[in-house]
């Protein structure tokens, strides 16, 4: 077990790293243990009473809460009627704000993918044409570059202004989120080419076309992945501010209203999810990054 | 006989804030066919600039540049490149990136793949066609991007101190490769190196370059290649009394040039 945590220099895998090289070793076991004590504490602080459940509810109220809002019981029941084994459904599903935790899960999952699929089909050839072409640099430049650092919270009223306070304008607000880091990543992407794998394929009778679709895409492949990581984080995170204004269904709304009523188990309980559904998004892009690019870093 | 390059009072000039820099000053030179020339000279000199001119990725200022007598304008299949780093794709494996250039010209699948073979085999590496690229070792690296550059069949090979990064072991074995593949192939080649031993080891003419502005200085014809085809010992030849003279007097010219420049 403790040779988990020392970094032993005679085991196989760890010989790769050279004397001194900065961050060597696995740190899986490391963070899997952090985690079961960050729960741990968590559990005994509340189980303690050190801390008012208002400020801080045990992992168990949370939990509680899942079950409520999440209605697995009913959905169960529903698959029981769906095959005919059950008559009625005869469950009670409250939910929470009017929806079960996976109709706010599904709402935003929606807006979310809904978003960075537009920005990704979008920003992405306007990224390459930047890298490509000194006219579209010149064009999408200082408009990239202006609102990029802005809030999105300082330009929601604008958003809502134009374009109501309808799911549109969520989408534009978290679409605009994604835009700036898959645009600026894909652009940086063309950049890193080396202009020796471009004289190649030149030099063996490539067309103009041929080089931007066989060296110059693949070539930019990885940092457009990194984009897309970047960007379903930034999506994420401009999520709740999306949901602020006049949202019936959305983990966001869910979060907001249960602070308002200071229902501090389900403002966690929200919180956890778009972490998990994060989390999970992220271990997916880090696989198709391995599955797609396994040349990266090491050329 | 005529030649299958041939560059005539050529001139390339980069315009700076300062004094323009003449990269390239009045270049006249053929290259006839099955000819080995190795571009000798310090960094600076122009060696580069006047393979990246052959090649069409630059311009010349001035002057004119002929294939067979067809004047070039921009980069060919008809010259093949090998470079300093060896620029292969890193998302193809070795024997895709061989084949690479027939693909882009559109030859059928099993066709491009017997030539590429064929080429693999010539460099020594049939075997690997299905390894990643990035897991070779920066000689078979090199060996891969020779076979690339032969399997579009070009009229010169171009090659830009192709064996630079290697270390000196491997640097030998390479040359002594590059040479049977050149006398299998039949090839025209022009080579850039900063070795003295390498240019005069490799060359049937050996063209001395010197800086500021990049000129040729000097040419030789030379047959150690020759004597290596023939079968002599590569030590043999390196260590042979004409050998040595004949570096002696050429690192006398170049240090001689340095130290004018000082």
């Amino acid at each position: 077990m403790m040779d988990l945590f020392t970094k032993s220099r005679k085991k196989p895998d760890s010989a790769v790293d050279s004397f001194g090289a900065p961050g060597g070793g696995k740190s899986m076991m490391i963070s899997a243990v952090t985690v079961v004590i960050l729960l741990f504490s968590w559990w005994l602080v509340t189980k303690l009473a050190l801390v008012k459940p208002l400020f801080l509810p045990s992992p168990a109220d949370v939990f509680g809460k899942f079950e409520k809002i999440a209605c697995t019981r009913f959905y169960l029941e529903e698959i029981w009627v769906y095959f005919g084994l059950v008559e009625e459904n005869a469950v009670e599903c409250a939910g929470f704000s009017d929806s079960t935790l996976l109709e706010h899960t599904m709402w935003s999952l929606y807006r979310v993918f809904t978003a960075f699929f537009l920005a990704v089909i979008t920003a992405v050839p306007i990224g390459v044409s930047m890298g490509m072409h000194r006219i579209s640099r010149g064009v999408f430049d200082p408009m990239i570059e202006f609102y990029r650092p802005i809030p999105p919270l300082a330009y929601l009223p604008l958003i809502i202004i134009w374009f109501g306070i309808g799911d549109s304008a969520k989408i534009i607000l978290i679409y605009l989120s994604c835009f700036a880091p898959l645009a600026i990543n894909a652009r940086a992407g063309v950049r890193s080419v080396s202009i020796e794998q471009i004289h190649a394929a030149y030099s063996m009778g490539a067309t103009k076309s041929q080089v931007i679709w066989h060296v110059v895409l693949k070539a930019a492949l990885p940092e457009i992945l990194t984009g897309m990581r970047i960007a379903i984080a930034f999506g994420w995170t401009t999520l709740v501010a999306a949901e602020m204004v006049a949202a019936k269904s959305g983990l966001g709304v869910m979060v907001l209203n249960a602070a308002r009523f200071l229902a501090t188990d389900i403002v966690f309980l929200g919180i956890v999810v778009i972490g998990i559904v994060a989390f999970f998004f992220d271990l997916l892009m880090r696989w198709i990054e391995r599955t797609l690019v396994p040349w990266k870093g090491k050329v | 006989m005529t030649a299958i390059l041939k560059l005539d009072h050529l001139n390339v000039i980069y315009p700076t804030a300062g004094e323009p820099v003449r990269a390239l000053d009045n270049i006249c030179i053929e290259f006839q066919p099955e000819e080995f020339v190795v571009a000798l000279g310090a960094s600076g000199c122009g060696k580069t600039t006047l393979l990246n001119v052959m090649a069409g990725f630059i311009n010349p200022s001035s002057g004119t540049i002929a294939l067979k007598d067809k004047p070039i304008h921009g980069p060919g299949k008809d010259r093949g490149v090998v470079f300093q780093k060896h620029a292969l794709l890193p998302w193809l494996n070795v024997l895709e990136n061989v084949e690479f250039g027939l693909k882009i010209q559109g030859v059928g699948k099993a066709e491009r793949r017997a030539i590429a073979l064929d080429n693999l085999n010539l460099v020594g590496l049939g075997d690997f066609g299905s390894h990643p690229i990035y897991q070779l070792s920066g000689g078979m690296q090199q060996r891969v991007g020779l076979a690339r550059a032969l399997t579009s069949d070009p009229e010169i090979l171009l090659m830009d101190e192709p064996l630079g990064a290697l270390d000196a072991f491997t640097r030998e074995s390479m040359q002594e490769l590059i040479l049977k593949v050149w006398d299998k192939t039949h090839k025209t080649v022009f080579f850039i190196t900063h070795s003295i031993e390498e240019a005069l080891f490799m060359a049937t003419r050996l063209v001395v370059m010197s800086p500021r502005p990049g000129r040729i200085t000097h040419q030789y014809d030379l047959d150690f290649c020759r004597k290596f085809i023939a079968g002599t010992d590569t030590r043999a030849i390196k260590s042979s009394q004409d050998f040595i003279k004949i570096r002696e007097e050429i690192l006398a010219i170049i240090h001689g040039e340095e130290e004018e420049v000082m």
